[in-house]
């Protein structure tokens, strides 16, 4: 069993995987990090997502391997200190779910969108977010709450990285 | 450790769904000692009956005890839980609940707790479908919350020697104003153990007067949804388990439908080194530590299978026209007929048919199936997704051999379920892998295994025929449903001649219950077919639905949906349409508007959707427009594209990448008007808004080209090619 080195939310643990193992796998069934979910296995409804490096990657299709060295951040990653990401504060606050089991997917691939891009309009939304799928079909909310995320963040400051926090 | 145990004479019968039998015994079982251990108040309810109910599955409340429908507990320090057989899949009934009995309890929301889908500590429960967990469940633990609300209004009138009426419950206390008196639930308690059992008439709020419950609240879990913290069943492992104790399962599945295990090669089996493999009748599977590793075991068996023929996926609608086999009994329920349609029609100005046909859908809720089953000292505890978990105890107990009280289910927070998680099979196949590995196991089904082997909203063949006077006048309807099923069949319409019936049919696919269940079906047939006749006589398709409608309620919604539309205004042109459909489920009623555009290309894109939904009094106005948005978009799926492709027994397209469902970009405006009727009981209210959205987009696309699609899905590949 090949034994990995995975960073995961600014902590590194040493993990023994199967050959050919995903990502998803590794984060789940080894580390216990079940927030991030199966839901295809062929990269078509993003519920996987996890930022590698900072960008949006579906850990599905994505081999534990590949990502020894890289920072990895989960949904379990976007609380700092018992502080919500402004993300998550707006799905609650909008009520962005129903079952909510695509919503960890969401709303990392969507820290990832705020940070490439602070203000996004609907259809960039909607454009960035085509890759999840929500089968409850709370689309509209997805948005709104992106949307209101996106004006309560603190605004960047001059020189200085995201206010958000969004990569490890 | 490996071991193989051939086949045995406990049989495995892993397809056992959708039966119409019930059980050949039933055995009564015992008040449950749990009640007995709780201290403190308890209070509970007696069901009430006649609450049959539509099912995936005949409902088998024999050997449970169906004598309550739910109890609430006050523990000595205070803390409320109340216990139901509900589950919650995201239909948002853990907090809707959880407000109905703070609002009688006078209590924050925060301070109830919701103990559900639990077969050990839950009353017995038909399942959490027909959204029927509002208009019934809430009720009941309205009813028991007021009654132990007045139950510590009496502890504190005795132990302060005032008047109970003297008292007012606020903020979680009992308080006496003249004395300024004040006491927590638990502490009136002191100690003592209170019983009542309720089967009468409660007098509980109004709904004028809810301050808690009939407002938006932020659902109770929310917070560990969005941190990823929430544990759906596939999300239970090491965390949950003593580590390194917990088995990953995967079962061998048939190359197609019908085909039998002729057998597996013995020498395959012994080499697999490390795993647990069970071969069971028809039931193959491996438990190994990890998924990837049962997978490659299960992969390197060299099984040989016995094929049955199975039908070509072309001769859908010719099997769908054929009777089932076996005894019709009890299915279709017989026509309904009032005067004579053959002799209305003879006479009638405009006489029209048409036939309708819906195609196969998948639920694909987003968590696929998923089980964890333990054995320990002879009894199973399965934990699993179900919307039916006294239902699956059931199965469990008769797959197993067991009696009832051997087994416990325990549903999580599920990942969805619109009517496709009614069945155990998962949890059978878990608990069969642990029982031999001797250690819990998980099975989660793939996306693929979800596709292939769970089951499907019918598919449906509808034949109408209707005769109309010269002054717009329906006079004679007629409406036959092969196969897909019954659900809102009749028509609100007046209609003085009428015959209407659900013939059962040969599904070629395993098929079940659904969002809406055949709602969807019969409302694109009956909403199409008046779009048909408004269009023969010239009439605008409103004016058309008005003029042969007195149903005050259904009318109520139309004119709603249609003035928030615009409708009067509206002229389709230009390669815009406008549609409008109206329909009533589930105790609620729906009008849907839509704008639809069709492109040169014939690609079709939905605008925008208005709809207009009353439900009686609205309980909590912000999730009913969640579940009614959510409806609205799931519709367009199944009107638009969605499509189960079949051909001799093998599914052609088990993947996301090949089903396609409604995603962002599909998504239209959407404006929901909530007709709030506070002096009606509310009604169900998860699945009617989905049964107008076809047919109404349907109209749109007529009216923007000229073209009037029959078939659900409307334009899978865009609008279909004109015939030469």
């Amino acid at each position: 069993m090949p034994v990995l080195e995975l960073l995961v939310n600014g902590s590194r643990h040493r993990v023994e995987t199967d050959a050919d193992e995903s990502l998803l796998t590794a984060l789940r069934d080894r580390l216990d990090l079940t927030g991030t979910k199966y839901g295809c296995g062929e990269g078509q409804c993003g519920a996987c997502t996890v930022l590698l490096d900072g960008k949006p990657v579906r850990s599905c299709l994505t081999p534990a391997s590949s990502t020894a060295g890289k920072a990895i951040t989960t949904i379990e990653g976007l609380e700092e200190g018992g502080r919500l990401h402004p993300l998550q504060e707006a799905f609650i606050e909008k009520d962005a779910m129903q079952c909510g089991y695509c919503t960890p997917g969401m709303i990392v691939e969507a820290a990832a969108l705020l940070r490439r891009t602070p203000n996004p309009g609907e259809a960039e939304i909607a454009r960035a977010m085509e890759g999840h799928v929500c089968r409850c079909c709370a689309y509209p909310r997805i948005v709104e709450a992106i949307r209101a995320a996106a004006s309560n963040a603190p605004k960047p400051r001059p020189g200085g990285g995201p206010a958000t926090r969004t990569g490890a | 450790m490996s071991e193989t145990r051939l086949p045995e004479g406990a049989e495995l019968e892993p397809e056992r769904y959708e039966l119409d039998d019930a059980l050949p015994y039933r055995f009564a079982v015992g008040r449950r000692g749990f009640i007995q251990l709780l201290g403190g108040v308890v209070v509970l309810v007696a069901a009430t009956p006649g609450s049959s109910q539509e099912s995936g599955r005949a409902g088998r409340a024999e050997g449970q005890e169906t004598d309550l429908a739910a109890w609430l507990h006050i523990a000595e320090d205070g803390s409320v839980t109340v216990f139901t057989g509900k589950v919650e899949f995201g239909q948002n009934a853990r907090t809707s609940l959880a407000q109905a009995v703070a609002e009688e309890l006078r209590s924050p929301l925060s301070t109830i707790r919701l103990v559900m889908g639990d077969t050990d500590l839950t009353p017995f429960d038909m399942g959490t479908f027909g959204s029927r967990s509002t208009p019934y469940m809430a009720p009941q633990l309205r009813k028991a919350a007021a009654v132990a609300r007045e139950l510590l209004k009496e502890l504190a009138a005795t132990q302060w020697s005032v008047e109970a009426a003297a008292l007012e419950v606020e903020g979680g206390e009992v308080r006496h104003a003249a004395t300024s008196r004040a006491a927590g639930f638990g502490a009136l308690t002191k100690g003592q153990k209170l019983v009542r059992t309720i089967a009468g008439e409660v007098a509980t709020t109004p709904a004028d007067r809810w301050t808690i419950a009939g407002r938006s609240a932020t659902k109770v879990n929310a917070r560990e949804i969005v941190t990823g913290r929430h544990r759906y069943t596939s999300d239970l492992g090491p965390g949950s388990f003593a580590p390194s104790q917990l088995l990953q399962g995967k079962v061998l599945r048939p190359p197609a439908m019908g085909a039998t295990l002729a057998s597996v090669e013995q020498s395959s089996i012994e080499s697999l080194a490390g795993a647990v493999v069970v071969t069971d009748g028809d039931f193959v599977g491996i438990a190994a530590k990890s998924a990837g590793e049962a997978a490659r075991a299960l992969e390197s068996l060299k099984p040989k299978w016995n094929l049955t023929a199975q039908p070509e996926g072309r001769e859908l609608l010719d099997k769908l026209r054929q009777p089932p086999d076996g005894p019709r009994e009890g299915r279709g329920g017989g026509p309904y007929v009032v005067g004579s349609v053959a002799d209305a029609r003879d006479k009638a100005a405009h006489k029209l048919e048409a036939t309708y046909t819906v195609a196969y859908i998948a639920h694909v809720p987003l968590e696929p199936r998923a089980a964890v089953a333990q054995w320990k000292d002879g009894r199973l505890t399965v934990w699993t997704g179900t919307q039916r978990p006294f239902g699956v105890k059931s199965e469990l107990a008769e797959a197993f051999h067991l009696a009832e009280d051997r087994v416990r289910v325990i549903v999580p927070d599920t990942g969805s379920g619109y009517g496709g998680k009614h069945s155990g099979e998962c949890a059978i196949e878990a608990a069969r892998l642990a029982r031999t590995a001797g250690r819990p196991v998980k099975v989660v089904w793939t996306r693929e295994e979800e596709f292939r082997w769970a089951y499907f909203r019918p598919a449906g063949v509808i034949d109408v025929k209707s005769g109309t006077e010269a002054d717009g006048r329906l006079v004679a309807w007629e409406m036959h449903n092969y196969n897909s099923g019954s659900s809102a069949i009749r028509t609100l319409y007046d209609a003085a001649h009428q015959h209407i019936e659900f013939h059962p049919g040969r599904s070629p696919l395993r098929q079940g219950s659904y969002r809406g269940l055949a709602a969807t079906a019969n409302h694109f047939a009956r909403e199409s077919h008046m779009d048909e006749i408004a269009a023969a006589a010239k009439l605008d398709p409103l004016e058309f639905r008005r003029r042969n409608l007195k149903e005050a309620r259904l009318r109520a919604v139309l004119d709603a949906a249609a003035e928030k539309f615009g409708w009067a205004k509206a002229k389709s042109g230009g390669g815009l349409g406008y549609g409008i459909a109206g329909g009533f489920e589930k105790g609620s009623y729906v009008s849907t508007c839509a704008e639809v555009r069709v492109e040169p290309s014939g690609a079709v894109r939905v605008v925008r959707l208005v709809a207009a939904f009353e439900c009686g009094a609205v309980v909590n106005p912000d999730q009913l427009r969640n579940q009614i948005e959510g409806s609205l978009v799931m519709g367009l799926g199944g009107a638009l594209f969605e499509a189960v492709a079949f051909d001799r027994g093998v599914i052609q397209n088990p993947r996301l990448s090949g089903y396609r469902v409604p995603r962002f970009s599909d998504v239209p405006r959407i404006e929901v008007m909530l007709v709030d009727r506070k002096d009606l009981p509310p009604a169900g209210a998860g699945e009617t808004p989905i049964v107008a959205v076809a047919p109404a987009v349907a109209g749109a696309i007529f009216a923007a080209s000229g073209q009037r699609l029959r078939a659900l899905p409307l334009v899978p590949q865009g609008m279909p090619k004109a015939k030469a």
